[in-house]
């Protein structure tokens, strides 16, 4: 192929594109196969356990202390489920799960496939920097492609110290939805950038902004698996006095026994969370900067400055939540789930449908 | 959830103020205020404001505002007569120095200043304690393990070691001995506290630099033709906001000039055919009583010079017009900036001749840098360099309405006291003009002509040189710039330092068993969130041992296997 000729390198681009969308669509079922699975092994060990129980109704008295690991019923005898206040002085992070998973093939297949979508995904944002001679995000449809590329980076990374797997399904879910649009609504020709892109700046704050995104992203996925988390705790603790079979029948996502618990995961969003808070403030840092250079004024409350300091501030509260007596765990989650629906709602939506000076969209 | 909690000496773990206020049902005027600032000051508080801060924020982004974008403002008025002046009482279009607003980021600092005054005195205390000591059962702590010390390291000996280990590590040691016992309590990570506090204070200085910071500097704004000169005094500002603290005969006299102005566009990708891909601004900046410079002023970059920083912020083309009294006198002649109407530049000027002719004179003029035609007969541009440059003027006879002392836009023509001569519904066509053409004006009031500044070269069909540009400069000075981006640079430090520098103290603790042998335990707590804790005890537990090791006195016996 002729990589000096930028309109076939697009083309090319546009096939890597493509091409790892329907990767990341293999790896979405991957995941969600390995969900239901997750769900029928915790079913499969509560039945043992509701005939272990029948056999032995002393048992029952303490189910919720009660675990196997998945693909053996042998029931071992573990720990009860940790209520937050309960919890350990320690910080360690192994996975406490109420229902250890074993290995599974769909998670690795999932995780193949992941990783070739990216190799794809890296490879068409590459040729679309190249074919348009620059860095690939100066519009939405570069900055969508870019900005999903390095929320699966950080997936990818974060892989290598947690296992975070069992968020696959949310994650290519969401790329997938976002290069979606970015492909069908947000398509331009390559063009080269207009003067006021032509910065520094365009390549450093928005580049932090993507990767802050990608921090948020899973923040995000992790805050929600805790709150459901929580609430199956909840029912499992209520519930713990009730014969078994009500409890099961009343969580409907049986697969999170096998996630860490609650708590753990907020530790983890939290983590996740504070790096993308700072990311994030230096991103208005770099902004206030730029827009100086660009327009004479490092502030001006342009709709996309208002919205950028609004994140800033929902995630400053939401690490504050953190830190407030009554706030902790559950409300905290929200807060980070606002935050990053302010951020989704600042790229979808105030990009293209409010009027600013950061008319960058390309559309 | 015990584990990531902050230090028991964090602010939000004294007493909750509200069992206070039950627990005395008495509160005199003091005691009142005391109440008040316990809530201003709490983590509640903080929070609710930061939330509510938040939410405040929003509405500034639905409606125009009139500080980033006046026409907007006056849109919307027009669009919606009856709702804009509700939302103008309620401050809506100046949301960001609205009262609520205003009154919402100032509790705030208020809160936070009340708040970190007295962390800052117990951080100072902390930093001159001695670590706390020995737990009595370290087993309860996190990363707790044990080790057998080598045989012949007593247990005064093997903590001498340990402290140096600790110690080494950046850890604050304290040191216990007792006859069964000798344990070292360490502590390390004080530098997060530091940086919280660093941040929070590091904001101050940065609301306060925005607040005052405005005050001691000026804006202006100055379109300058190609060959014009500007001296940096206040009546050459074509506009001029002075910051409240700011003084005018501070204002440095030099000398700019536009020498020229450059613009290439995009011609190869035809997807962008036309785009703008660079505007060069050559200037010379000539400071009083020295020599000249050259300089450049781009998109992108501002020059920075004799304390003001020069943006370029705008461009387009301004036609050089002339008008002549039919016994040839020039009453007019000049580069009138034609604003930009679209991306092909057509683009929308006006000129007013208010002397010397039979009658005042006002002309609307568009300029077609690359002129072409719809369908319907009406030209538009479709390219935006000087391809086929076109001037279009429709004429206007009457009373300019300058002598009434309202100052007037030279950007727009009030066409009430007018007669229109051509164009429109006139039934006589406008002026149409190509570069060094000239044409009579209605009713024998004199003549028009169209400059061309290099007509040689549009002979031979190049008109590129045929216009001047103009280039729109803002001229700012803020004195203020350096502290705001220290202040930055210490929020960013803050942050780092305040979320990510761990906390924690580490117990090493040395018993004598009955057979003599020396029994070690390590142990870790968090001090807030701190997920590298167990892996600190191991590696110090490992650095510990094998520093023993090699302490070990040479006629070390293996007589006591280790066990666990
Ligand atoms: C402009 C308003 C404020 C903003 C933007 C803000 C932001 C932040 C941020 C980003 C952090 C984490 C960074 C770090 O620990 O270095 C933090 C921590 C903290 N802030 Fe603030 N803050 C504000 C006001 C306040 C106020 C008024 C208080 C006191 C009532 C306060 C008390 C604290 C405390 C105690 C922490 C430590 C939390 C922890 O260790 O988890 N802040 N704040």
């Amino acid at each position: 192929m002729n990589l000096t000729d930028p309109a076939l390198l697009n083309s090319y681009s546009l096939y890597a594109l493509y091409s790892a969308m329907a990767v990341y669509a293999l790896a979405f079922i991957a995941f969600a196969v390995d969900l239901a699975r997750r769900s029928s092994a915790v079913d499969a060990i509560e039945a043992a356990d509701l005939v272990e129980a029948d056999a032995a109704p002393a048992a029952g008295a303490a189910p919720a202390g009660a675990a196997a690991s998945a693909g053996s019923t042998r029931v071992v005898e573990r720990p009860a489920l940790k209520h937050p206040v309960l919890s350990r002085i320690s910080a360690r992070m192994d996975n406490d799960a109420a229902l250890p998973y074993g290995r599974s093939s769909s998670l690795r297949v999932g995780v193949a496939l992941t990783v070739l979508a990216w190799a794809l995904h890296l490879a068409a944002t590459i040729m679309r920097g190249f074919a348009a001679d620059r860095v690939p995000w100066a519009n939405m449809y570069e900055f969508a492609m870019t900005g999903t590329l390095l929320i699966m980076t950080v997936f990818l990374i974060v892989l290598i110290r947690s296992d975070l797997r069992f968020l696959g399904t949310f994650v290519t879910g969401l790329v997938l939805v976002l290069l979606g649009v970015a492909a069908l609504q947000f398509y331009v020709e390559v063009a080269p950038l207009p003067p006021a892109l032509q910065s520094a700046w365009l390549v450093i704050h928005v580049f932090v902004a993507s990767l802050a995104t990608g921090m948020f992203a899973l923040g995000f996925a992790l805050s929600t698996v805790q709150l459901l988390q929580f609430r199956r705790e909840n029912h499992v603790l209520e519930g713990a006095a009730a014969p078994r079979g009500a409890v099961a029948s009343a969580l409907r996502l049986r697969f999170l026994a096998t996630l860490p618990s609650s708590a753990t995961l907020e530790n983890l969003a939290y983590r996740i969370n504070i790096i993308g808070f700072i990311l994030w403030t230096f991103t208005l840092m770099a902004g206030s900067i730029w827009a100086e250079q660009a327009w004479g004024r490092y502030w001006g409350w342009d709709t996309k400055e208002v919205w950028t300091f609004i994140i800033w501030v929902i995630y400053a509260g939401y690490i504050h939540a953190r830190a407030t007596r009554g706030w902790r765990g559950s409300r905290s989650a929200w807060l980070a789930i606002i935050g990053f629906a302010a951020v989704m709602f600042n790229f979808g939506i105030v990009n293209v449908f409010f009027k600013g000076l950061h008319a960058y969209s390309g559309l | 959830m015990a584990a990531l909690s902050r230090p028991s000496d964090h602010i939000d773990s004294r007493p909750q103020t509200p069992q206070a206020g039950v627990v005395q049902p008495k509160l005199g005027v003091t005691g009142w205020l005391r109440w008040f600032w316990r809530q201003l000051t709490s983590m509640r508080t903080a929070l609710f404001l930061l939330l509510m801060l938040a939410i405040a924020s929003i509405p500034g982004s639905l409606v125009p505002q009139r500080t980033s974008d006046p026409n907007g403002v006056t849109q919307y008025f027009s669009d919606h007569p009856d709702l804009a002046p509700i939302l103008d009482k309620l401050q809506a279009f100046d949301v960001y120095t609205s009262a609520w607003f205003s009154s919402i980021y100032l509790l705030l600092f208020i809160s936070l200043i009340g708040c970190v005054i007295p962390r800052t005195k117990h951080h100072f205390q902390a930093l001159r304690a001695k670590p706390p000591t020995t737990p009595a059962r370290l087993a309860r702590l996190s990363g707790f393990t044990t080790r057998d010390a080598p045989a012949q390291t007593d247990a005064a000996t093997a903590i001498t070691h340990a402290r140096t280990v600790l110690k080494s590590s950046g850890y604050r040691v304290a040191r216990f001995d007792s006859d069964t016992e000798s344990s070292v309590s360490a502590e390390r990570g004080y530098l997060r506290e530091t940086g919280n506090l660093v941040f929070h204070a590091a904001l101050v200085g940065v609301l306060v630099t925005v607040g005052f910071g405005g005050g001691y500097g000026f804006a202006g704004q100055r379109v300058l033709v190609e060959g014009q000169t500007f001296v940096n005094t206040l009546l050459a500002y074509d506009s001029f906001n002075p910051g409240r603290f700011f003084d005018d005969t501070t204002l440095d006299p030099y000398t700019l000039s536009l020498d020229d102005f450059s613009v290439s566009y995009e011609q190869r990708n035809l997807q962008a055919y036309g785009q703008p891909i660079d505007f060069t601004a050559d200037v010379t900046v000539t400071p009083k009583g020295e020599t000249s410079e050259p300089g450049v002023v781009k998109v992108n970059g501002p020059l920075r010079t004799n304390g003001t920083n020069i943006y370029l912020l705008g461009n387009g083309y301004a036609p050089t017009i002339t008008v002549t009294a039919p016994d040839g006198t020039v009453v007019f002649s000049d580069s009138v900036p034609f604003l930009p109407q679209d991306a092909n530049l057509t683009s929308l000027g006006i000129v007013k001749v208010p002397d010397g002719l039979a009658e005042q004179l006002g002309m609307i003029g568009f300029f077609y840098p690359t002129q072409d035609k719809m369908d319907t007969g009406a030209n538009f541009s479709s390219y935006p360099d000087l391809e086929y440059p076109l001037l279009t003027l429709n004429v206007y006879t009457g009373d300019l309405g300058l002598d009434d002392g309202v100052p007037t836009s030279v950007y727009a023509l009030t066409t009430d006291d007018l007669t229109q001569q051509t164009g429109g519904t006139t039934g006589v066509d406008s002026i149409e003009l190509k570069p060094g053409a000239s044409a009579e004006l209605p009713n024998g009031l004199g003549a028009v002509s169209f400059v061309d500044t290099n007509p040689t070269a549009s002979a031979t069909g190049d008109f590129t040189q045929s216009v001047p540009r103009f280039a729109s400069f803002d001229i700012h000075h803020d004195p203020t710039q350096i502290w705001l981006i220290s202040f930055s640079a210490l929020v960013l430090f803050g942050l780092f330092t305040g979320l990510l520098v761990p906390r924690r103290r580490v117990w090493v603790k040395a018993t004598t068993r009955a057979d003599g042998s020396v029994h070690l335990e390590y142990a870790g707590l968090a001090r807030g969130d701190d997920p590298a804790l167990e892996a600190a005890v191991t590696a110090v537990a490992d650095r510990h041992l094998k520093l023993l090791k090699t302490h070990q006195p040479a006629v070390a016996t293996p007589e006591s296997p280790p066990k666990r």
